[in-house]
């Protein structure tokens, strides 16, 4: 098995935010803490693209490069841990990380910040595999249980991929070969990408010779 | 004139190696050591019971199950 890694196909993320739906039930995460996100640019404008975001699972991991206290770790499929008892909250890994992956809950009075959470790829953490400390801190543990995470397996445009990094390129791929182009197959150009009919203009009969 | 001249001269040679003295912007971190407990594979539970083959089937078998084109019409055997 190599890799683990999400890919998202713009051309067919519809922004219903199932993803991030799917995973706060999943997981049960505290109110004020998304592990998923959708990001849609010129949102409202036709041609609109979304995206969603979560935790990539870097190969070369910034967060774990400025963690002060060691507390990330990577499994042997590529997936990107955290050991939240180690964890201080500093929040360094939120600056270093370029998708906003780490979420802090609030904890206490004053604002005070709780232990850094984050996308497990459902494969939940440093706990034994289906205990209820594993699901309190980490989530379920979908992986382990031989499913990939429920934000991609819920994907209604499966426009989110998730598994091994090598099967899902190729998917992607396959996708775009057979597809032709992009939005005029497959999204904003196929339900609104036809060109507008001004009124009082004369509709061409079929059959119809020009003069 | 021929002093404008040679300031300009010098000013341009400043110019020229001023770039030399440049440090890259870019931060190296260094990798840390995991600090914390260890974690189990996954396929060491009781469902696969330290069966590798029979997890790695499992996941390929629902990531291939994300390719609509095979899964709609299935390639002839």
């Amino acid at each position: 098995m190599a890799r683990m890694k999400f890919l998202c196909d713009a051309e067919r993320c519809i922004e219903c935010n199932g993803c991030v739906t799917a995973c706060k039930n999943e997981h049960e995460v505290p109110w004020g803490v998304n592990r998923r996100r959708v990001v849609t640019l010129n949102d409202g404008i036709p041609g609109e693209k979304s995206i969603s975001v979560a935790c990539m699972h870097c190969s070369d991991a910034p967060c774990m490069a400025v963690c002060p206290v060691d507390c990330f770790y990577k499994t042997t499929e590529g997936v990107v841990l955290h050991d939240k008892d180690l964890c201080i909250g500093c929040g360094y890994c939120f600056y270093a990380c370029p998708f906003g992956a780490p979420q802090f809950p609030q904890d206490g009075a004053f604002g005070l910040r709780g232990k850094m959470d984050k996308c497990t790829f459902c494969a939940g953490g440093p706990e034994p595999d289906f205990s209820a400390a594993e699901f309190k801190k980490y989530g379920r543990n979908r992986l382990a249980e031989g499913k990939l995470p429920a934000c991609a397996e819920m994907c209604s445009t499966k426009a989110l991929l998730g598994g091994d990094a090598d099967v899902i390129s190729e998917i992607y791929r396959n996708r775009v070969l057979k597809r032709g182009k992009g939005s005029e197959v497959w999204g904003w150009g196929t339900a609104y990408g036809k060109p507008e009919q001004k009124p009082g203009t004369p509709q061409p009969q079929p059959g119809a010779t020009k003069s | 004139m021929r002093r404008l001249y040679f300031i300009a001269v010098c000013a341009a040679c400043a110019w020229g190696v001023a770039g030399c003295g440049d440090k890259p912007p870019v931060t190296v971190y260094k990798q840390g050591q995991y600090q914390g407990k260890p974690d189990a594979q996954p396929w060491d539970n009781p469902q696969f019971k330290g069966d590798k083959v029979a997890w790695e089937n499992a996941i390929r078998r629902r990531t291939d199950g994300q390719n609509e084109y095979t899964r709609a019409t299935p390639t002839p055997q």
